[in-house]
This record gives C-alpha cells, sequence and structure tokens, in this order.
C-alpha cells in the first residue's frame, strides 16, 4: 500500500514507556494533523519514525509503501524518502546552508556523482524566494544564530529542495510569526500532491486554516484517541482535551 | 569541480611500494660512519663533513625531550633505521629518464598531472635523494634557483653558506641534531630581488622502503621585495615497522619579500614525523606557514618566525587531524624581536576515537620592544569521548607598548548534530566529515583551490575510516 503505516507501536525511552500502541496510517496524496497535550508523546512518534537511537522500539512495525523502515539505518529512512522538519533543529557551525543541502543531495546520488552546481543553485534560489529566505543565508552556518522563526522556514528549505514521499512537521508553525506562517504554509501546500503524505503536528488550529488537513488525530498519552475530519481541529480548540479524555475515560 | 588536478595523496593511493634496487645504501643504524659514507657519496665539501660530524656528536649528547613531549619518543629505535638510500643517480629535468618505478610511484601519486596542470616547479624526492626537478625556463631566466640541497650547497655556496643552519642551528633540539648529520634532499630556493614567482613551487617527498628514515633539509631564500609560494606533500606505504621522517627547514625572507610554505602531509600510522621549521622574516616582511597534519604514529611540530626587523608580520595557520591512535602534538612559536612586529596563529586541531591533539605554543615579546601585537586562536574539535586535547599556550608578554590577544575553545560534535545530517541522508563518516570540514572552513577559504579540495578529500577519507 501506498502509504506510511504505524501498526501497535510501543516505544520507550530511558525505561519508560511513553508510546502505547500507536496505529495510524498516512496515505500518499494526504495531509494528516496531529494534535495532542504537551508530553502526550508527539515528537516522540516523529523521532521514533526517523530512528533517534534513544528512542527504544519495543514492539510494532512501521512501513514505508510496504518497506519496513525500522530495519533502514537513519540515513537510509532519510534516502527512501522520510523527513522530519525538527522542533528543535541542530546548528552545524562552519557548514553553510548551501554545502548542507547539496551534501544532502550529493548522498541520494550514485556513488562517486554529484548534483549539476548552476542546476542546483537555481534550484536553491528558486525554493529560497518562494519561501522568502533572504540569499545571504546560503552562505550562513546551518542554523547557527538563526532565530526560531528562521530555523523552522529553513526547516521547509531542506523539505522543498529534498522533495521526500513522507514529511512528518513537528510544531514548524510555532515561533512563526503572521507573515511567515503564511509563507511557510504557502511551502508546505506547494508541496502537497498525489506523490506525497504529510504529518503535521501542531498545538494551533490556526495552522490548519492555511493548510488544510484531510484528517485531524488525537494524540493523548501515547496512542491515537480520537480521530476525524479538519472539524475536530475546532473541536479540540472549542472544548480543550480534557474533553477528549473524559470521551475516552467514558468509553472505558 | 574537478579534483584531478589535486594532488592526490590519499591513505589507499599512498599504499604501494616497490622493490627498488638501490646503488647506495649505507646499512641499518647510525654511527660516524654512515655521517661519512653520506658525504661521501655525494661528494660533499669538508664544512659540510664537518658541519655533520659534529651535529651527531651534538645529538648524542642531547636527551630526549620526553621531560615535556610524550613517552612514545622512547620507541625510536635509532639502530634500527637505514639513513641513506639512493639509485645513485642524478635528479631528471624530464619525467621520461626517471627510473620506472619510481616513474611510476609518482604517476600513481599523481605528481606530473599536478604539474601540468598549475605548478611553476616539482621537485620529487625518493627515499634519501630527489629522482626529479624541474622549474618553468621563465624562472631560471629572471634568476629563480630551486634544486636539491646537495646541488645548492655544491654550486650556490656563496647563499648557501650565509643561511643555512643559522636560522635553525644544530643544537635547536635533539632531532634537528640528527638531521644536520644525515640530511639529505630536500629543497634549496632563491628568489633574487623583487622577484614574484606567481605559481606555487612544489616538493614531493616519498618513503618508499621499509625502516627508512628520510631527513630532507629545504633552505628557502626570498631576496629583497621577492615573493613565493612553495607546497609540500608526503607520503609512505603502511609498514608494520615504525619509519621516521625528521626534516628541517629554514625560510628566510629579507626586506619586503613574502613567503608562504603550505605543508599538506599524510603519513601513514607508522611515521614518527618530528621536524623543526623556522623562518627569519626581515624589515616589512612575511612569512606564514600553513600547516595541515593527517595521520602519522605522532607529529611534533612547531612552526616559527622569528620577527627580526621592524614591521615583520608572521603567521602560523595549522590545522591538525588525529586519527585513533594518532598523536598530533603541533603549535607555533613566535619570536618577537623588533617594533611593531606582528604575529598571528590560528590552530585548529580535530581529535576522533583515541586520537589524541597537542597544541603548544611560545609567543615571546620582550620588554624593550614597542607597538607588537600578536594574536592567538586555538580551537578544538572532539569527536567522541575518548578523545583528548591539551593546550599549552605560553605567552609571555612584556612592556606597555604591546598586545596581546588570546582565545581558545574546545568543542564537541554531538549525537544531535550527526542525527540531524544522518535525518538529511548522509552517512556517518559524511556527517562528521561535514562537521569537520565546517569547522576549520574559514582557514581553509585561505588555501589555494588545489590544496583546499585535497585537504577535504582526505578528511572524508579518515572519517569514513573512523567510523567501524
Ligand atoms: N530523553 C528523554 N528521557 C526521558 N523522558 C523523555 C525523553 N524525551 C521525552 N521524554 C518524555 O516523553 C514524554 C513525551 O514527550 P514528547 O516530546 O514526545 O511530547 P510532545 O507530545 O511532543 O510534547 P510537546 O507538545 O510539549 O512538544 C514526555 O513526558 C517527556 O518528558
Ligand atoms: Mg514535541
Amino acid at each position: 500500500m501506498n502509504a506510511l503505516e504505524i501498526k501497535n507501536l510501543h516505544v520507550t525511552i530511558d525505561g519508560q514507556q511513553i508510546l502505547k500502541d500507536l496505529s495510524l496510517t498516512l496515505p500518499k496524496g494526504e495531509v494528516h494533523a496531529i494534535m495532542g497535550p504537551n508530553g502526550s508523546g508527539k515528537s516522540t512518534l516523529a523521532k521514533a519514525l526517523v530512528g533517534h537511537e534513544d528512542y527504544i522500539v519495543d514492539s510494532g512495525t512501521a512501513t514505508m509503501d510496504g518497506k519496513d523502515i525500522f530495519d533502514m539505518e537513519v540515513n537510509e529512512r532519510s534516502r527512501e524518502g522520510l523527513f522530519l522538519a525538527f522542533q528543535y533543529p541542530a546548528e552545524i557551525p562552519g557548514v553553510t546552508i548551501a554545502n548542507f543541502i547539496r551534501a544532502a543531495l550529493n548522498a541520494r546520488q550514485p556513488k562517486g556523482e554529484d548534483v549539476d552546481a548552476v542546476a542546483y543553485y537555481k534550484d536553491l534560489y528558486s525554493e529560497m524566494e518562494r519561501l522568502d529566505i533572504d540569499r545571504k543565508f546560503t552562505s550562513r552556518s546551518v542554523n547557527e544564530g538563526f532565530s526560531g522563526g528562521e530555523k523552522k522556514r529553513c526547516e521547509i528549505l531542506q523539505m522543498s529542495m529534498l522533495k521526500p514521499d513522507y514529511c512528518i512537521l513537528d510544531e514548524t508553525d510555532s515561533g512563526l510569526d503572521i507573515d511567515a506562517l503564511k509563507i511557510v504554509a504557502d511551502g508546505v501546500n506547494h508541496m502537497r500532491g498525489k506523490d506525497r503524505g504529510i504529518l503535521i503536528i501542531t498545538h494551533y488550529q490556526r495552522l490548519l486554516n492555511y493548510i488544510v488537513p484531510d484528517r485531524v488525530h488525537i494524540m493523548w498519552d501515547g496512542r491515537i484517541v480520537k480521530s476525524g475530519d479538519k472539524s475536530l481541529a475546532f473541536e479540540v480548540e472549542e472544548r480543550g482535551y480534557d474533553w477528549v479524555k473524559q470521551e475516552q475515560t467514558a468509553s472505558v | 569541480m574537478s579534483t584531478e588536478t589535486a594532488i592526490n595523496i590519499d591513505r589507499e593511493k599512498g599504499n604501494f611500494s616497490y622493490d627498488t634496487q638501490y646503488e647506495y645504501d649505507a646499512g641499518i643504524g647510525l654511527n660516524e660512519g654512515v655521517v661519512n659514507y653520506i658525504a661521501d657519496v655525494k661528494s660533499e665539501p669538508d664544512w659540510v663533513r664537518k658541519f655533520r660530524l659534529k651535529a651527531l656528536k651534538v645529538f648524542w649528547s642531547k636527551p630526549m625531550p620526553t621531560h615535556w613531549a610524550t613517552k612514545d619518543l622512547e620507541n625510536i629505535h635509532f639502530d634500527k633505521f637505514r639513513y641513506y638510500l639512493s639509485k645513485g643517480q642524478q635528479p631528471s629535468r624530464s619525467w621520461d629518464d626517471v627510473p620506472a618505478d619510481v616513474k611510476e610511484t609518482f604517476e600513481r601519486l599523481g605528481i606530473p598531472e599536478q604539474e601540468r596542470a598549475f605548478l611553476a616547479g616539482v621537485e620529487a624526492q625518493f627515499d634519501s635523494e630527489a629522482a626529479y626537478s624541474n622549474m618553468k625556463e621563465e624562472l631560471s631566466k629572471e634568476g629563480v634557483i630551486f634544486v636539491g640541497s646537495t646541488e645548492g650547497l655544491k654550486e650556490h655556496p656563496e647563499i648557501f653558506r650565509k643561511y643555512f643552519g643559522k636560522v635553525i642551528p644544530i643544537g635547536d633540539n635533539k632531532f634537528s641534531a640528527l638531521n644536520s648529520a644525515v640530511f639529505s634532499g630536500g629543497s634549496f630556493i632563491y628568489v633574487p630581488p623583487g622577484v614574484k614567482v606567481k605559481q606555487p613551487l612544489q616538493a614531493y617527498f616519498r618513503i618508499n622502503a621499509e625502516n627508512f628514515a628520510q631527513f630532507e633539509r629545504t633552505l628557502i631564500i626570498a631576496d629583497e621585495g621577492a615573493e613565493v609560494t612553495y607546497m609540500e606533500g608526503c607520503t609512505a606505504p603502511k609498514f608494520e615497522t615504525t619509519t621516521l621522517h625528521s626534516a628541517v627547514v629554514e625560510l628566510v625572507a629579507l626586506k619586503g619579500a613574502k613567503i608562504q610554505y603550505i605543508t599538506v602531509q599524510n603519513w601513514s600510522a607508522n611515521v614518527f614525523n618530528l621536524v623543526t621549521k623556522r623562518g627569519l622574516a626581515g624589515e616589512d616582511s612575511e612569512i606564514k606557514w600553513i600547516d595541515c597534519n593527517i595521520g602519522s604514529r605522532l607529529t611534533m611540530k612547531y612552526p616559527g618566525v622569528i620577527l627580526k626587523g621592524r614591521r615583520a608580520r608572521g603567521e602560523v595557520i595549522s590545522i591538525a587531524l588525529a586519527g585513533d591512535g594518532q598523536h598530533q602534538d603541533t603549535g607555533a612559536k613566535m619570536i618577537h624581536a623588533a617594533d611593531e612586529t606582528t604575529s598571528n596563529i590560528i590552530a585548529k586541531s580535530i581529535s576522533v576515537g583515541q586520537g589524541r591533539s597537542t597544541y603548544r605554543g611560545q609567543v615571546y615579546i620582550p620588554k624593550h620592544l614597542k607597538g607588537c601585537r600578536n594574536n592567538t586562536e586555538c580551537d578544538a574539535l572532539l569527536i567522541n569521548s575518548n578523545s583528548r586535547t591539551d593546550t599549552y599556550p605560553a605567552i609571555t608578554v612584556r612592556g606597555n607598548n604591546n598586545s596581546v590577544q588570546h582565545e581558545a575553545s574546545v568543542s564537541k560534535v554531538s549525537a544531535e548534530q550527526i542525527f540531524y545530517l544522518m535525518q538529511r541522508g548522509l552517512s556517518e563518516g559524511e556527517a562528521m566529515s561535514l562537521t569537520v570540514n565546517g569547522f576549520i572552513n574559514d582557514l581553509v577559504k585561505q588555501f589555494p583551490m588545489e590544496y583546499s579540495v585535497e585537504l577535504k578529500r582526505l578528511i572524508d577519507l579518515e572519517m569514513e575510516g573512523s567510523v567501524g
């Protein structure tokens, strides 16, 4: 199946179980949103999927178009088309944005081959223009001294250059002013398409006004407890997570 | 971008050797007989023989500097090395006349190719002697001399003797004494007043034979207003037994002259690399050492400048990469001896795995001088927690009219950085390589393009090799 499929996932960090039997399917061509209270395990899901070593998968499966991703190295997952826009991206001193993205693209080429430099810069500049990032940024060190919003925009720039099949955006909207939010949303909408699945982790319904999701999932205590269409986001905004929690307890 | 023109001295490319027949062989071990043998084979004038024999005595009399340096020096067994090996031929001016096995060695290392691409002259040394030495004709017409040390001392004694052993005296340290006793090969360069050599001159030092110890000796003199850039590359095959490389390099920049000396060194892990390098800078002159140390078992090297003339400038840019099991003990010396002299030291070291790097600096500005300035910056990058780094800056500045600035930093490549890069598709080795290249990026920008490409490639290889 052409989807990112997560089944019965259990993940522990430092011996503490965080994800408890989480299942979720993100078909290609769709945009899904995950909302949930602080500490419910949203970032944990993202990190476990991309293979951070601190996140131990105890049981469950995750496949990308049928391929088992837990069987792959971190960089293999990336090259197979899995991308995470980090909530807190790392700084890499001395490595320019331009060299960094180029190295990432070169890593996708057959061994010994590099991307064409002229075509690369043409692409890079046009994507930067779309995301309203000043050209001066190409020669700045990755994330070093960037404002919160600049970091987020830079994550989206990387995503649009790497053109992954499945994108996870972890709170890409936090810390953005309203203009930046619109630009980032445009950038994401531009990437929407039948060949790509996008999973947006957010706390704010506001973002979903600009990127209208096909489905909304509510995460609570390490699992998806409710799924629905975009109206679910409004409901949560209005009634809070307690409402979901109460509904949960009532149904048990 | 093509890397084809860069000097190809990567670890694997350098890891081969030929079963060569040597006409001259001083045998194993060190004694007066060996020193006399070398002087005889080279038919040197008497003053050189005396200089050598005196140096041998100084060498025996000096203790190993283990009171401040690593105890690993005790693992150098001077009686196990071969001190002189040559085929007995004069260096050829044409690659066609170079013996087949030697020629093939340098072809595999890419030397003739680079010469065509971007060099003004090349000297290629195979064990003790240069096999090839050539310079563009325009330069000889302008009076530039670029020959081996033996030819230099025989054919140009009036210039050679004036400076030889003056910047680095025999007894400077135990290894400068050893080099003075058994030196062979290396370059002698003289650039006449006002002549600016635009393309670099390059020397390439190759150890081919097992147990062979190499002692090249280089003397470069830039006369008033002259300018020259010299680059050296080195490799040796991976042998089971240890090898010693112990060079002495003396630079003299007369009034208003500029000398830039670039080293990109990639010794195999069995080489003890103990080198003394120093320049004497006259009024308004400039000496710049760019020193990249990758590989070797132990490197001890502290390029220095004696700032003797008013407004002289000295600079050391040093990059050291200590891989697993390696120790890079590097640094710089700046001795201010005139008013308004300035010096700048930027040293960056990278330690990987059990690799160890040490920075040793010495900056000396005496009280009676005015308007002197020094800037020292040393930054260390650690890749994984076993790595070790030490800094001994030793800055002595007296007098109120002089200024120094000193900054040091130690940073670590974090697991989060590597993870971030790997999430973008880079392998662990590529990720480490990118962070290392980022760390030294501001320095590498100052290199000639061919060398920065080469350095990047060497780091890529080293980092790939360091991931299990
Ligand atoms: N390295 C760690 N060691 C121990 N506990 C951790 C670690 N990382 C996360 N946790 C815990 O796991 C739980 C889930 O954290 P996670 O970051 O996934 O939440 P989140 O849903 O993304 O929250 P937020 O909305 O605040 O970003 C939290 O209780 C957190 O404290
Ligand atoms: Mg989070």
